[in-house]
């Protein structure tokens, strides 16, 4: 009875969500001249500028650097940026829901689903760098959408999470900037696994993130699809974050409102 | 037979004071620990029971703190009540209240589309209604300005033209006749007043007798969270002004 009205509720919502993310790419490039262009450009920039470093100061030894580089980094930035949006998206936006019902959830979804769509255009930075690299194209390439299909997931899980705690506790709005420090330099973004000591290897494979990148990376890079193992890990890691944000976020959203 | 298109029964609202200060994890634990978090209770709306029938309008009275606004957001759907249950049967227009509900960095034309989304209405029918909203607010000129920029006066006026041109079920208009000036409420009264005569429920607080006589029939007095009176609007008055004076 419930299920069925919030489901007809979330029907009724559609268009909020769609004004909520088209919002949300206005704001962001309002007022540069650029524009939309700039996801593009900001993506090739920041793996140049990496390659440099990475390859020329550092010299790491991984083939087809530069492809490497912007596929952890393009799939990093959007777990970052989307996830950081999400925690402030509640907070944000108490005018409205102090005015109106809404379902609260919307606002950090509709958060992620627009970092998503800011995601979607880096991706053509990452067909640029296979074209100028010559990389050899795989027919795994088709698969793409599904490593992609499982960072949303998690990533609208973690977002749930902290845009449900930071209305409580405004603490975790600095936590989580020195917790994404730390997470960054624990995913293999500009380096590989191989270089590092067993033990830090572990703990790097407990973290989904390293997985989706990877997942991503046979994909267009080694033209293999990974194993059965990975899959699962993935799929249960993402559904699993959903499902806790989910949890949480139902739990808390009470009284945001006494909070805001 | 006109049926109730809002119920209320036995609404309390609780509030706890100290809670609402604890602000960083710290201070939490802190207070968690000395036994101190729920500290001292303060009722805003206490055992209120009520129904409205469509198309009534309602004026809720009282002095300032007495749990007009508080009531109106229970309403809403803003606010849960800590006990006791509410039913709307229909679409609840946002609260039209002082403040803004509006995204500050958005211009109006921004804002008209997203209010309109929350009220779960495409860019289509706002297409069809936008030229009327910006009329009826007389913003024209400031339609692509950031509602940053605006005076409370003409913010008030965006979100009374927003809210009335959706037709929702139910209109929750909270003092916001106060800002605008003598012509504007003019204008907004003879809007609520053709709204009434379709059909419209309206809930309306204001301070200025006058203007809830004018357009309402009920109304309901609170003191402290409690409805002292609930009835005619003359009779519910009488039993104010008795009280108050």
């Amino acid at each position: 009875m419930n299920q069925l009205a919030s489901m007809k509720n979330f029907k009724k919502y559609i268009p909020l969500m769609k004004e909520l993310i088209t919002r949300d790419l206005k704001v962001k490039y309002r007022r540069s001249v650029l524009g939309y262009l700039w996801s593009l450009l900001n993506p090739l920039m920041m793996m140049a500028i990496l390659t440099m470093i990475f390859s020329q100061i550092f010299r790491f030894n991984i083939p087809n650097y530069p492809l490497y580089l912007i596929c952890g980094q393009t799939l990093w930035s959007f777990f970052n940026e989307s996830t950081n949006q999400a925690m402030y998206s509640v907070l944000y936006n108490g005018a409205l829901l102090k005015k109106v019902y809404i379902p609260k959830y919307i606002f950090p979804v509709s958060r992620v689903l627009s970092s998503f769509v800011t995601m979607s255009f880096s991706l053509l930075a990452i067909v640029i760098v296979l074209l100028v690299t010559r990389t050899p194209l795989h027919w795994t390439i088709l698969l793409f959408p599904v490593p992609l299909v499982f960072l949303l997931l998690f990533s609208i899980g973690v977002g749930m999470v902290l845009s449900a705690l930071s209305v409580y506790f405004r603490d975790v709005v600095h936590l989580y900037s020195v917790v994404t420090l730390a997470w960054m330099y624990m995913t293999p973004i500009f380096y590989s696994l191989d270089i590092v000591p067993e033990k830090v290897a572990f703990l790097i494979r407990c973290n989904p993130m390293y997985h989706y990148i990877t997942f991503f990376r046979e994909l267009l890079l080694y033209g293999q699809i990974p194993t059965a193992g990975v899959w699962i890990f993935c799929g249960i890691s993402s559904l699993g974050a959903l499902a806790i944000g989910v949890l949480i976020f139902r739990k808390l959203q009470r009284n945001f409102i006494l909070y805001l | 037979m006109t049926q109730n298109i809002i119920e209320i029964n036995h609404v309390d609202m609780r509030f706890n004071l100290a809670e609402e200060k604890t602000d960083t994890i710290k201070e939490y634990f802190v207070k968690l620990l000395r036994g101190k978090l729920h500290f001292s209770e303060f009722y805003a709306v206490k055992d209120v029971s009520f129904n409205i029938k469509k198309g009534e309008s309602v004026a809720l009275i009282g002095r300032n703190g007495s749990g007009k606004s508080t009531l109106l957001k229970i309403i809403a759907g803003v606010l849960y009540p800590s006990s006791g249950s509410v039913s709307v049967h229909g679409s609840i227009a946002p609260l039209i209240e002082l403040g803004a509900g509006f995204d500050m960095e958005l211009t109006a034309r921004e804002n008209i589309y997203l209010n309109g989304a929350v009220l779960g209405f495409d860019r289509d029918f706002m297409n069809q209604h936008f030229q009327e909203i910006i009329e009826f607010s007389e913003l024209q000129q400031f339609v692509d300005v950031p509602v940053k920029n605006y005076s409370s006066g003409m913010i008030a006026r965006l979100g009374f033209s927003i809210a009335t041109i959706v037709k929702a079920d139910v209109l929750v208009v909270d003092e916001i006749l106060a800002v605008g000036d003598y012509k504007f409420q003019q204008k907004c009264h003879e809007r609520m007043s053709q709204l009434l005569a379709g059909g419209t429920t309206l809930l309306f607080v204001s301070h200025s007798e006058e203007q809830v006589k004018e357009l309402c029939q009920k109304a309901i007095w609170l003191d402290h969270g409690k409805a002292m009176a609930i009835g005619d609007v003359d009779e519910v008055y009488r039993a104010y002004h008795q009280a108050t004076d």
